[in-house]
């Protein structure tokens, strides 16, 4: 008998069909990944499995969990259900938990609601689970004083403590660093196959997909388009749609080759200590080192890529870049002059550099039109184009990214992710600067939406000779729009050298490790 | 926590000097003379210099000022130029009913609020909802001495179940709470529909935080995620305003002291206004400011106790 | 637009109308007293009946809203005018010395209900309606200006202030261009709660005697002549607190209104 099976789920809210005719079956001991892109409806179908739908949502067909129809179940009912029969993790652990609970009282919390049990016997058995999930901290602890990944294990101890027969994983690693990554799909993998339960992975992410699941069920807008075992989906794509995907993920660009080696940024051995709050009440203030003698050069039309993971100064080092703080020591110089002069920035410098943001929600002014948005940089030249002028250069920075000129006089909540990115780059166009830095520009896109962007960049860099610092977590985006890389860690570039070098053959122990936690697309001939 | 009490208490004593100076400042100095100031134009010119003597006008402003502090710090308030009589006394007889009325106030107003409302969230859109915050948009815009005086008109005067003012004293502690009682309903309902709608909208906050999700995921009903996980967090809020609230129910108290006659700080200090008093007048306004503060520092405390982050912040 | 708003916005015309209309006519003249007419309940010649001089409760209500309008919306024009620019400016430096000493200001002043502020001032200046604006409107600087710091931090965090320092834009620019459009929904809501606050916190200070000095009207001081009348005429009584009551609710609904209306995730402070 199979764990989960899910017949002809149909959910909708007020009119808008979320999800139609879903079907979807799963044993016990079985890892079952659920894929697609935003809007696909893969976390609703796992809050439907929970019997947590948003206020307002209809359900239709049947959610045979365990031998219970849980559309057909009474609260009540379910409630007794959730956390004993099925459990859940979240995608995002920074807010999962309850900040003013210590870990060890939430954990034992599940146990409390489901059993007659004492809360000595509980706390027991809680601190047990949050050993063998790899936690080494004590239970008395608040979440605050854990890390994402830390907070992770204990959000996985919750919702295994009474060992449900169904783990629901709703993008568990998608907020957390690929080392961390790496072990908590380790750890998940490891407590399937000590409680035989199944899991039910949720993940945008084709690489982890692919090495953590039996079987693939690929969603697009509310709909199953494919399922298989996960080798015989790989080797045998059907539906135009997964192809497209399992391309996208491994999408490469083609850079035109950069030749010459006049300097453009040049960066000696700076470092920036900032200061952390007293420990005691009058003694020295300690410092934390967030960039420890970091050296490195950008040549004219170089393009270079920065990984790291999430506290390795990549952050600092962009603003001291950028000229927007200082430094304790070193020094930052863009065509020989420092990018940092104090309170009065010096535009001559300013406007040779442009930025490419992270979130294209938060990029934008949302109480400003995109002629007035893209056209922020005309504050660093001396003489701001107008009228006219002003009017072709917004109407050529927007057909530059591909945009329509029409654009212009709409507002940014108009548009989708993936183009207010594409107004993010006429934005750092617009003055034609010499470096851009994109931080993470395309981290937040969607795979196919990604690979529009990454086209995009290596058609600009084809128009004009463009030198950028690209910063990504991401590895394989890395190694396809860059020529060299620099790997930080600490506060400090342990390694840098030609991409493909350094990917294929790194020298320190953190390339590697980075390299070896990234999960890898099998190579796919036709995929493409 | 001893870190963050400690660095808490620093700032109660930085905002105290402060408060005494500017209150020093407003009373003592801006007036010029504020002997003259306080005896009016008729005055005699030796009962002015009789009462610079007093005042110690002659001294200089800094060395007032810290005499006047360092008095305040041994209990001495000065002596009262219209009363005769230490103002320590004329507080301490007063206090009894200010401080008093204004803890039965605010125990009233935490009472009602609560479980209003947690009740209206945990309702949320139902009837229970709709009634209560109906209830609690006229309490926010009903003046409270003028619902004072609608109390007064039904239970004192129509019903006779109180007596519409005066205050028997703490001898019959019965009789003392029964005529403090129309006085603290008339600062506490405002208050508590005021503190109602911060309950709810800090409760729903937290009802649309993950955590709650969570919570849920692990079997607690909606009921138990409310009550476990949400009213906890969502006391952080309602904690800031049930601080400032005091300040306004010792000031509210004040006017409502003028409503039923209560011999409170309220009526000395306006017999003390009418007077000119200044010595009476800066002391107690220094009292109230003192008191607010104190208050303040222990709402900063009780945060501590709530919210751990607070206590380990490094 | 919903209901409250509708409703809202319809009872704070109407005060808004009989103060203006005030300007131009009233029923009878306030300052004319009728002592044998003194104490009518409500007739056709005095729809509100009249006080204890004789004098036209509606008259007086329609000069008193003038009051109570003008002393509220100066004390927030003072709150708004003084607040916001400190807020944004220790929003912008945040984390200085100067952002301490803003914060640490408004938690002083805090301490100093405007209760406390209007005694201070009268008992040297002596009681008017100008004490009470001042009053009224130094309390409402610290409400203006911890608002702004707070709506105005998240903000500085965002991506697209990053981007306008990267074009070189100073922080007091980018407090106007970019901060400030972004909290003036915010400011709406809470100047429209300010103003009914001050409303009541006129008729507190009018009442016990700190704050508009006869002759002129007020709904406060209406309120205190009619303390003592109350038991044989509750009419002097019930019409003011209704207006004030009336007046302050329709500022709330409209407040509340203005929120769903805007942006229903604003929360604004009430004390």
């Amino acid at each position: 008998m199979s764990l989960l099976a899910i017949k002809a789920l149909s959910v909708s809210i007020g009119d808008a069909a979320i999800l139609h005719d879903i079907d979807l079956d799963m044993r016990a001991g079985e890892i079952v990944a659920i894929t697609g892109e935003s809007g696909s409806g893969k976390s609703m179908t796992a809050l439907a499995v929970m019997g947590l739908l948003p206020r307002g949502a209809k359900a239709k067909g049947q959610i045979i969990l365990d031998g219970h129809d849980i559309l057909q179940t009474p609260e009540p009912a379910l409630c007794k259900i959730r956390g004993k029969t099925v459990g859940m993790v979240f995608q995002e652990p920074m807010t999962a938990l309850n900040p003013v609970q210590t870990i060890g009282a939430q954990v034992a919390e599940t146990i409390l609601i489901h059993e007659k049990t004492t809360k000595a016997e509980a706390n027991k058995r809680a601190a047990a689970m949050l050993e063998r999930v790899g936690l080494k901290v004590p239970p008395s602890r608040y979440p605050h004083e854990l890390s994402g990944g830390q907070r992770q294990r204990v959000v996985i101890a919750m919702a295994i403590a009474l060992r449900p027969k169904l783990l629901i994983a709703d993008e568990p690693t998608t907020a957390l660093d690929v080392t961390t990554q790496a072990r908590i799909l380790e750890l998940l993998r490891g407590l399937v196959r000590e409680f035989g339960m199944g899991l039910l992975i949720i993940t945008h992410d084709l690489a982890v997909v692919a090495e953590i699941a039996d079987k693939i069920v690929v969603m697009q807008k509310g709909r199953v388009v494919e399922v298989g075992a996960t080798q015989d989906l790989l080797t045998n794509m059907q539906h135009p749609y997964t192809k497209a995907l399992f391309a996208a993920s491994s999408h490469l660009v083609q850079l035109p080759v950069h030749t010459g080696s006049v300097q453009l940024l040049s960066a000696k051995h700076i470092t920036r200590d900032y200061p952390l709050p007293r420990k005691t009440l009058l003694g020295p203030r300690p410092t934390f080192r967030a960039l420890d003698d970091v050296s490195f050069y950008i040549d004219h039309g170089e393009r270079v890529g920065l990984v790291g993971e999430s506290g390795s100064g990549k952050s600092t080092l962009t603003r001291a870049i950028l000229g927007l703080e200082d430094v304790q020591s070193g020094e930052i110089t863009l065509d020989g002059a420092p990018v940092f002069t104090g309170k009065k920035p010096n535009l001559a410098v300013r406007r040779k550099m442009q930025v490419v943001f992270q979130d294209p929600y938060s990029s934008f002014n949302p109480r400003h039109r995109v002629d007035r948005l893209i056209t922020e940089p005309f504050h660093l030249l001396e003489t701001p184009p107008t009228g006219q002028a002003r009017t072709d250069a917004i109407a050529k920075a927007l057909t530059d990214v591909g945009l329509s000129p029409d654009d212009a006089g709409k507002y940014i909540h108009e548009f989708s992710g993936g183009q207010r990115q594409r107004i993010a780059i006429a934005r750092a166009l617009i003055i034609e600067p010499e470096l851009i830095i994109f931080d993470e520009a395309v981290s937040a896109l969607d795979v196919s939406v990604r690979a529009q962007v990454l086209d995009l960049i290596a058609d600009l860099c084809r128009k004009r000779p463009l030198a950028y610092l690209f910063i990504s977590h991401d590895l394989s985006v890395v190694r396809t729009v860059t020529d060299r890389v620099l790997v930080m860690q600490a506060g400090k570039i342990v390694e840098q050298g030609e991409t493909e070098t350094v990917l294929t053959q790194p020298k320190h122990p953190y390339t590697q490790a980075l390299i070896a936690a990234a999960p890898q697309l099998p190579q796919l001939k036709q995929a493409v | 926590m001893i870190r963050f009490a400690a660095g808490r208490l620093t700032s109660l004593v930085i905002s105290l000097i402060v408060a005494s100076i500017v209150i020093f400042a407003v009373i003592e100095v801006i007036p010029g003379d504020p002997a003259a100031f306080m005896l009016g134009v008729n005055a005699r010119p030796d009962t002015i210099a009789a009462l610079r003597a007093e005042m110690g006008l002659d001294q200089p402003v800094i060395q007032r000022y810290f005499a006047w502090v360092a008095g305040m710090l041994q209990g001495d308030f000065g002596t009262s130029w219209t009363y005769k009589t230490p103002v320590s006394d004329l507080i301490a007889d007063r206090i009894w009913v200010s401080l008093p009325l204004a803890i039965y106030a605010l125990a009233l107003s935490t009472l009602i609020a609560f479980p209003a409302g947690i009740y209206a969230a945990s309702r949320r859109g139902g009837a229970g909802d709709t009634a209560i915050m109906g209830a609690t948009q006229l309490g926010v815009a009903i003046p409270n001495f003028w619902f004072a005086m609608i109390l007064v008109l039904i239970f004192a005067i129509n019903l006779r179940w109180f007596s519409a003012g005066g205050f028997p004293g703490w001898d019959n502690p019965f009789q003392a709470i029964k005529s403090l009682t129309l006085p603290a309903i008339a600062l506490a309902l405002p208050q508590a529909a005021i503190l109602a709608r911060v309950m709810r909208s800090s409760l729903l906050d937290m009802l649309g935080e993950d955590f709650i999700r969570t919570a849920r995921a692990k079997g607690l009903t909606q009921r138990q995620a409310l009550w476990r996980h949400a009213v906890r967090n969502a006391l952080i809020p309602v904690l800031t305003i049930i601080g400032l609230q005091f300040s306004f129910l010792l000031a509210g108290g004040i006017i409502i002291e003028q409503v039923f006659f209560l011999p409170g700080l309220g009526r000395l200090i306006f017999q003390s206004i009418s007077a000119r008093d200044l010595i009476v007048v800066e002391s107690v306004v220094m009292l109230l400011v003192f008191v607010v503060i104190v208050v303040n520092f222990l709402v900063d405390l009780a945060y501590a106790a709530v919210d751990p982050r607070l206590r380990t912040k490094s | 637009m919903s209901r409250n708003l509708i409703i809202g916005a319809a009872l704070t015309t109407l005060f808004i109308a009989l103060a203006a209309i005030s300007f131009l006519w009233t029923p009878y003249d306030i300052e004319t007293l009728d002592i044998p007419g003194k104490l009518q309940t409500p007739n056709a010649a005095h729809l509100l009946g009249t006080d204890h001089f004789g004098r036209d409760i509606l008259s007086m209500i329609m000069m008193g809203a003038r009051t109570s309008i003008a002393v509220a919306l100066v004390a927030v024009g003072i709150g708004m005018g003084l607040g916001i620019p400190l807020g944004l400016l220790a929003a912008a430096r945040h984390g200085s010395l100067l952002d301490e000493l803003i914060m640490r200001g408004n938690d002083l002043v805090f301490a100093f209900p405007s209760l406390v502020i209007a005694i201070l001032i009268t008992a040297v200046f002596g009681a008017s309606a100008v004490n009470a604006i001042i009053a009224i409107g130094i309390f409402n600087i610290p409400v203006f200006a911890r608002l702004t710091r707070g709506a105005a931090l998240p903000l500085w965090e965002r991506d697209f202030i990053l981007a306008a320092r990267v074009c070189g834009k100073s922080a007091a620019r980018i407090s106007i261009e970019h901060i400030l459009p972004n909290i003036t929904n915010l400011m709406i809501v809470q100047g429209t709660i300010q103003f009914s606050l001050g409303i009541l916190a006129e008729a507190a200070l009018s009442y016990i005697g700190l704050g508009a000095q006869p002759p002129t009207a007020s709904w406060g001081r209406m309120l205190a002549d009619a303390q003592t009348l109350v038991s044989i005429a509750p009419h002097t009584a019930l019409v003011p607190g209704f207006a004030i009551l009336l007046m302050v609710l329709g500022l709330n609904l409209m407040g509340d209104g203005l929120r769903d209306w805007l942006d229903p995730r604003i929360r604004v402070v009430r004390t």
